[in-house]
């Protein structure tokens, strides 16, 4: 048994991206002990590589927008299964959450009169998107991390927790490791948030880094947390296909927002065949009145080309499958006739960066090849739309490990601005909840014991499996059967497979010693990955229709039947994972009223 | 491309070496892609860090056949072909392991620079500023950490000891993104012409040629800091003066 350090705290906040940091601020702010943890360097998280933008209804492009044509394009983009509570704070409080980051430094594009300037983006009704030309993530957790550094936070690099551990009903605290030392970390805390992120390695295919095995979303299911809308995993339309080794890489919404559009091997705007019954009224049939809408949203409908992303996926996915396809299995997304090369190059630097260093590719002069990337979830830790609170006391969550906030499909910009929002309302709420604690609860030794002799025990062990082969032959597993395109015997083949792995998970050996042993710490990784994976197959098998990023081969329509739920997902006292319908929280008269209202 | 050598640096603060791995090599990989295969089939310990596979978070510095470069921005059609490739950790920080080094140093330093303030909101919130206003301070913001410029500056390269008395450019970029920031209304002239020690500095551009973000480090940022505190030490009037009109 070896020695470990324990570091008490009254919130101690797992996750420092834009939702960690958000949440770390607010919660330093009520002046209670914050503690803030995270897998990679500080400022390394996924928020990082957010490009298109934070959509937030300031009204600085057109004045017709507000909070309600946002509340409303949210929840028609989500296919209605939103936490409508989530889906209006967040857009009632994006502006100022914008605004903010503003007086804390950071720079945002401005328009002729000086504002903050709004780009279009799928799904949104007007201009919308606050940016940094496509580097808008850096921008948003620079400014978050130059801002807490003086707060007063105390912050664990490349530290991972691996489980988290109750007093009876209550959070008490977490057990992890310092990846430099492979030094055993004990938290005990009052009050614990999760904003850990998502779990994009499940897939082959992703934009997502090593950092998205859905620690968050299992931490909370081993310790009894309900998980909602897993069956719901976005991908979005537009990766890189080409060469092999880039392929998945993010092409950002700002592209076709900027003007660029998806055309087939004939050439032909091929998103004009895919208008869904439900975007109908509000979408473009004709060229024309599509690339009018670029200069004039209010007159004009929005452009195909910026349909919801599962609509965009599915389409590109059904293109290629026609044969009509570009020459690597993607389609084309050509601005460069669209648009003059210096103002591709002013808006887009990183992507004609990214094109020209990877691909040998100048988006300024030729068409990029693009197809579907598992990209985000929407499912994730059940919580309160006004506190984050999860279903286990003590324990709170936001950001994209998070559920509820996008239903079944998230719109493009809405992830940067839920950080914001939903980060900093958790951190308040954690304070709070630690402030109104009269005693520390406490930390089991015993259960301790056990978590770090389990995190331990992978150096014993004969090593007859390879951690890094066991991840592969799961991403292989998702994406070829729990994919784009489902079914229910895949499904289900998923699950037996998802068990076996789950075996060879646990006889994964483990190569030197404790000291930055990424082997080690894949090793870890993958019980959250399977838990995760597993959920997912689980949930896509009961929800039994086709809504939003959930597409059933065997059941092509809406149901109405699974309008009005969600699928819930807890683990059952014996360890089993189960899974239930439960009715969706329905949005009051007053709000309903909003919503038509909003549509005029 | 074919089978090539990879001659890794494996050791951690108590020695190590390079050990050369022979890997199949896919169309349109880059060295990062590379050190993954030697990850999962031949090391599963080798220490590496990254996060984007793009150019965008920074994690993967390291130098290559000498130069200090971002592993996932380096494609190994750039090599001649038939010999080993060399990757080492960069230098000027501690090793941890392998490809791994210590860079706390740049985090202590980013909490010595004081906080940014803004002035006051203009009435009816946020603040009224011209796209060419903030283009100054966005060069400086597109800064990525990735410390490549802290790894050559002979400054600190050269002289660990320095690093008491040295930011690096890296911070030079962050202080003059401060200095030229249209809202901010802090004094650093002080921190920058003592603590920052930007005297030591004698503008070989060595960082500016390896910044991956294309920041002009030394003219655009290092120059006029060291023009800014000549100044301001003989005029006080003029910064305040400058700060206030945003010049
Ligand atoms: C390429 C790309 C572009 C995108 N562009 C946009 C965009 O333009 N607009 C938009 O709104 N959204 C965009 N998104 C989505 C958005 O960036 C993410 O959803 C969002 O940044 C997630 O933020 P987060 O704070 O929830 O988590 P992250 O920023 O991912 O941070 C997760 C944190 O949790 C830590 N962590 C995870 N597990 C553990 C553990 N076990 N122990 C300790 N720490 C842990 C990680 O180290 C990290 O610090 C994009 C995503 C990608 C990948
Ligand atoms: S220009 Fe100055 S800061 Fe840059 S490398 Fe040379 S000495 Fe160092
Ligand atoms: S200034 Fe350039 S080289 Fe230096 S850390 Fe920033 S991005 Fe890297
Ligand atoms: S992995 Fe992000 S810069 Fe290389």
């Amino acid at each position: 048994m070896s020695e470990f350090e324990t570091h008490e705290y009254d919130v101690l906040i797992i996750g420092a991206g834009g939702a960690g940091l958000r949440a770390a601020v607010e919660a330093s702010a009520q002046g209670v002990k914050t503690a803030l943890v995270c897998k990679s360097l500080l400022g390394k998280a996924h928020t990082v590589m957010a490009e298109g933008g934070i959509a937030a209804a300031l009204g600085n492009i057109y004045e017709e927008d507000n909070w309600k044509v946002h509340f409303r394009d949210t929840m028609r983009g989500g296919k209605m299964l939103n936490n409508w509570r989530m889906a209006q704070l967040h857009a009632q409080e994006a502006p100022d959450r914008v605004y903010e980051l503003e007086t804390w430094g950071a720079l945002f594009d401005r328009t002729k009169e000086g504002k903050i300037s709004q780009r279009p983006f799928g799904g949104h009704r007007f201009d919308r998107l606050a940016h940094v030309g496509d580097r808008t993530g850096l921008e948003m957790i620079r400014t978050l991390q130059q801002h807490a550094v003086h707060k007063g936070i105390n912050v664990f690099m490349e530290t991972t927790i691996s489980k988290l551990i109750k007093d009876g009903d209550r959070i008490s605290g977490a057990v992890g490791y310092v990846r430099e030392s492979g030094d055993i970390i004990v938290f005990q805390a009052k009050a614990v948030v999760l904003a850990t992120g998502g779990i994009g390695k499940a897939y082959q295919i992703t934009s997502n880094s090593w950092e998205y095995t859905g620690d968050g979303h299992s931490l909370a299911y081993w310790a009894g947390a309900d998980l909602i809308d897993m069956e719901f995993v976005q991908f979005h339309p537009t990766g890189m296909v080409w060469p092999p080794s880039v392929r998945g890489i993010l092409v950002t919404e700002g592209v076709r927002g900027d003007g660029g559009t998806l055309r087939n091997s004939e050439n032909e705007r091929f998103m004009f065949n895919y208008i869904p019954e439900f975007f109908e009224s509000e979408t473009a049939d004709t060229e024309e009145e599509a690339d009018r809408w670029y200069e004039d949203k209010v007159n004009n409908r929005r452009t195909p080309d910026l349909l919801p992303r599962d609509e965009v996926a599915r389409a590109i996915n059904a293109e290629v499958k026609a044969g009509r396809g570009s020459p690597h299995g993607g389609v084309f997304l050509d601005i460069a006739t669209r648009q003059p090369a210096d103002y591709i190059r002013r808006r887009l630097p990183s992507m004609y960066h990214q094109f020209k260093k990877l691909a040998d590719v100048d988006i300024t002069a030729e068409s990029m090849e693009v197809g579907p990337t598992c990209h985000y979830v929407m499912g994730g830790v059940r919580v309160d739309a006004d506190t984050g609170a999860s279903t286990v006391t003590g324990l709170f969550a936001a950001g994209e490990c998070a559920g509820g906030m996008h239903g079944a499909n998230r719109l493009g910009g809405n992830s940067l601005s839920d950080l914001l929002v939903f980060g900093r309302r958790a951190g308040l709420s954690a304070a709070q909840y630690a402030q109104g604690l009269s005693s520390v609860p406490a930390l089991d030794e015993g259960e301790v014991k056990d978590v770090v002799a389990d995190m331990l025990g992978h150096f014993d062990r004969d090593g007859s499996e390879n951690p890094y082969t066991v991840q592969q032959d799961l991403q292989e597993t998702m994406q070829k059967l729990v994919g784009i395109i489902r079914q229910e015997s895949e499904l289900k083949e998923a699950i037996e497979k998802i068990t076996v792995l789950k075996d060879r998970a646990g006889n994964t050996g483990v190569e030197g010693n404790r000291q930055y042993n990424p082997g080690w710490h894949l090793a870890i990784d993958l019980r959250s990955l399977l838990t995760v994976s597993e959920a997912t197959a689980k949930a896509a098998l009961e929800r039994k229709e086709s809504r939003g990023a959930h597409t059933r081969d065997d059941y092509p329509k809406p149901e109405e039947e699974f309008e009005k739920v969600n699928v819930v997902i807890k683990e059952t006292p014996e360890g089993e994972m189960s899974v239930a319908q439960e009715p969706l929280p329905q949005m009051p008269d007053e709000l309903q009223k909003v919503f038509e209202e909003a549509a005029i | 491309m074919g089978e090539v050598t990879l001659s890794i640096f494996r050791g951690d603060s108590s020695g190590g070496d390079f050990v050369e791995y022979k890997v199949e090599v896919e169309e349109g990989q880059v060295v990062l892609d590379v050190v993954h295969t030697i990850q999962a089939t031949q090391a599963n310990d080798l220490a590496v860090r990254w996060n984007c596979k793009a150019g965008k978070c920074g994690s993967c510095s390291a130098e290559v056949n000498g130069h200090p470069r971002l592993l996932c921005m380096t494609r190994m059609n750039l090599f001649p072909e038939g010999e080993p490739i060399s990757v080492a950790p960069i230098k000027t920080f501690p090793l941890v392991k392998d490809l791994v080094t210590d860079v706390s140093f740049n985090y202590e330093v980013a909490k010595e620079i004081p906080a940014f303030k803004a002035r006051d909101p203009e009435s009816g919130g946020g603040y009224r500023l011209q796209q060419m206003d903030v283009e100054r301070g966005q060069e400086f913001r597109k800064c990525i950490e990735c410390f490549l410029c802290q790894d050559v500056c002979h400054v600190i390269r050269d002289h660990p000891d320095n690093k008491e008395q040295f930011y690096g450019p890296r911070f030079f970029v962050r202080l003059a993104e401060l200095e030229m920031h249209p809202l901010d209304t802090v004094d650093r002239t002080d921190l920058i012409r003592k603590a920052a020690g930007i005297g030591m500095c004698n503008i070989t551009k060595c960082c500016t040629e390896v910044c991956p973000e294309d920041i002009h480090i030394t003219d655009n940022a290092i120059i006029p800091l060291k023009e800014r505190v000549a100044d301001e030490f003989y005029d006080p009037f003029r910064w305040i003066f400058r700060k206030l009109s945003g010049k």
